[in-house]
């Protein structure tokens, strides 16, 4: 005779994949200006994505990771996250860090090669993001026990992909947030594929949002193209989180529908077929039609909205482009707080060189 | 002031520094209630509670990067490995995040970190206990490494590491954990990072090392001056950034060096300061510069390990090449 757990991971979604109403919306369709702030946000978003690809395509940005497809999920963390929370991003998580406040230009100096483009002013504590795959997920318990050591009610959003939900960095984070009842939130956004590699080739397990039973966390799979279900569950846990009573995973159901960057060509390895499907549920028109019904947006607005959206990201990438490289002996000045004497005669031969034009 | 050994030396430090700052915290394996396996943290929890001693799950990897999240939040984090030999599951964590935030946010963030471990062998420990890594951290750009080798120097330096604002890794010679006692003063005084220090003047040879080594590099001055050599012995401490201010005013003095260090020769710590000592002291060399160090393989199991450290006898033979020539 053996005994047998049984685990309960929900599944939650409002709209169909046409943004129709499944059942009753929550309170929160009634909050007309941030349903719409959300859609402004995603539309931006796109906007930005599409203009960042066209430059590295032209050679004036370096390889990109597109957002494509993932624009309600980072615009949802975006809403439902406090100021004095933290955000640990990745690196597809354009959406929510504009809402935190990173501008358009320091994310083009960011992807343009430019260190100062993660020295945000407007969301100091938010962390980089990580360029090694998961390793986020160990500071974001870091920053959420220094949370729970000063007793603030703050709350943490780890970001990561469905890749990254295979790495022991994200485990062995799930399992500190639940023994030290830690106030983050891992949003893991499945977008099933990890560069080539399909989700089913990731895990066998059933859900990404499962993991979380492993650490004694609730596990939640939500479609990540269904604003109002991810702003419920967010919203929920992150409550939870900031009231001390533990963290979260949530599974944020979507598709990758660009290339993993712009150094990949996704037709080597999936169909168009597939992709002409997760098209067919993309989180963008869905929000869009969703307004449309509601009686909240229409052409006018929208050609509106277009129009504005393209005239922030134009004055952005002027100033992008406008902006001078730092001198090379910036890469010694922020290695310590103060160079170290050992360093300092390396610092003034670099200084020396530049001067005599050593470098252009 | 009291007789203490190296590893309560690290306790004082840790105690002291608890104390006076409420943002230090202290996490690892085994460190709260058991007080750590050497007993390095012993009695901190009870003086300062769980909440700011804490014992971790067993995951190095984990270790490391909440560490660093702790840090980006203004906290000093002291994380203790277990065993050097087990830092290697959170090199990630060190190389990619730790060493380089500060730089990569161009000082928006920073990681005022320590991360201590025990190192190095005679010690009769199992596999894996016994290496001298040190030269992988020494490499890594945005590190401090610091190594006592006395409770004197354990108890300033690792002072110094938990007030530096940037990320330190502090080794600690396990093989003289409990060697010897020394009379330390518990009163929260600092000694400077990135500084050799000189524990023996002389003029006809400098005797170079660090960690436990310093033991038999001290012990063959001494057989030397009963020979009539006078050799200048330095504690680096400091091995990454290198003091070579203070090795090159010793060399131009003495004309000779001998290197000492445990760990194996490729690519050691030795090799850097050989170099660097050739690149600017030269023409102040009489004799080719020597190394006395581990041998370049698998540090081996303990029935061996004598065999593969450095011995007094070993120096004394450097020195009477360099001597000689």
């Amino acid at each position: 005779m053996k005994d047998r757990y049984d685990f309960h991971v929900d599944r939650v979604r409002y709209l169909d994949d046409h943004g129709v109403p499944l059942d009753t919306l929550p309170d929160l369709a009634n909050h007309h200006d941030r349903l719409l702030a959300a859609y402004a946000n995603m539309v931006l978003t796109r906007t930005f994505d599409n203009k960042v690809i066209a430059l590295q395509r032209t050679g004036q940005c370096g390889t990109y990771p597109s957002v494509l497809g993932h624009e309600v999920i980072g615009t949802v963390i975006g809403q439902c996250m406090a100021k004095s929370d933290v955000l640990v991003p990745y690196y597809r998580d354009q959406a929510a860090q504009i809402q935190r406040g990173v501008t358009l230009t320091e994310l083009l100096l960011y992807w343009g090669g430019d260190e100062r483009g993660s020295a945000w002013a407007h969301c100091p504590q938010d962390l980089p993001i990580a360029v090694p795959i998961a390793t986020q997920c160990c500071h974001a318990v870091g920053v959420a026990s220094a949370m729970r050591i000063r007793e603030q009610h703050r709350a943490v959003v780890c970001c990561l992909g469905d890749g990254a939900s295979s790495k022991g960095d994200f485990l062995e984070s799930v399992n500190l947030a639940g023994a030290w009842h830690l106030p983050v939130v891992f949003v893991a956004s499945n977008n099933q594929w990890a560069i080539s590699t399909p989700r089913s080739l990731q895990s066998g397990a059933e859900t990404i949002a499962q993991k979380a039973i492993s650490g004694g966390l609730p596990g939640h799979v939500v479609d990540g193209n269904d604003y109002f279900a991810l702003t419920e569950v967010l919203t929920q846990a992150l409550e939870r989180a900031r009231a001390g009573k533990g963290g979260a995973v949530i599974e944020a159901e979507t598709y990758r529908l660009g290339d993993h960057t712009t150094a990949d060509d996704a037709t080597r390895y999936r169909s168009a077929e597939e992709l002409k499907r997760a098209w067919e549920r993309e989180g963008v028109k869905r929000m869009q039609n969703y307004l449309h019904q509601a009686g909240l947006w229409n052409a006018e607005k929208e050609q509106k909205l277009q129009s504005e959206c393209k005239g922030f990201v134009e004055t952005a990438v002027k100033a992008y482009l406008a902006s001078e490289p730092e001198p090379p002996t910036a890469m010694m000045d922020f290695l310590f707080e103060t160079l170290p004497a050992a360093l300092q005669g390396q610092r003034e031969r670099l200084a020396e060189k530049y001067r005599q034009g050593g470098v252009s | 002031m009291s007789d203490v050994t190296l590893v309560e030396a690290v306790n004082m430090a840790l105690a002291w520094e608890m104390a006076h700052d409420e943002d230090v915290v202290v996490l690892g394996e085994d460190v709260a209630t058991n007080g750590g396996v050497f007993r390095a943290t012993v009695g901190l929890k009870d003086r300062f509670g769980y909440k700011r001693v804490m014992d971790t799950p067993l995951a190095e990897n984990l270790i490391a990067g909440t560490a660093v999240g702790m840090a980006v939040q203004g906290l000093k984090p002291v994380a203790e490995f277990q065993f050097m030999g087990f830092i290697y599951a959170g090199m990630d964590q060190i190389i990619c995040h730790a060493a380089r935030m500060r730089n990569r946010t161009r000082g928006r963030l920073h990681c005022p970190l320590v991360y201590r471990a025990p190192f190095g062998g005679g010690i009769h420990a199992p596999e894996h206990h016994s290496e001298s890594t040190e030269a992988l951290f020494a490499h890594i750009p945005g590190l401090r490494v610091v190594i006592p080798s006395s409770p004197q120097r354990a108890y300033g330096l690792l002072l110094a590491s938990i007030r530096d604002p940037d990320p330190v890794i502090f080794l600690e010679p396990k093989r003289i954990y409990r060697a010897v006692t020394q009379a330390v003063d518990d009163n929260g005084e600092a000694l400077p990072l990135d500084t050799c220090f000189t524990l023996r003047e002389g003029d006809d040879v400098t005797l170079i090392s660090w960690g436990a080594s310093i033991m038999e590099t001290l012990e063959a001055a001494v057989r030397l001056a009963e020979q009539g050599v006078s050799a200048e012995v330095i504690d680096v401490a400091s091995i990454s950034p290198l003091d070579r201010e203070t090795l090159l005013c010793s060399v131009a003095k003495t004309g000779r060096a001998v290197i000492v260090h445990e760990a194996c020769r490729n690519g050691g710590v030795g090799a850097e300061i050989a170099a660097s000592l050739a690149e600017a002291a030269f023409l102040d060399l009489q004799a080719p510069i020597v190394r006395v160090t581990g041998y370049d393989t698998v540090m081996p199991y303990y029935r061996n390990e004598q065999a593969y450290l450095p011995q007094v006898a070993d120096i004394l033979h450097a020195v009477e090449q360099v001597i000689a020539l």
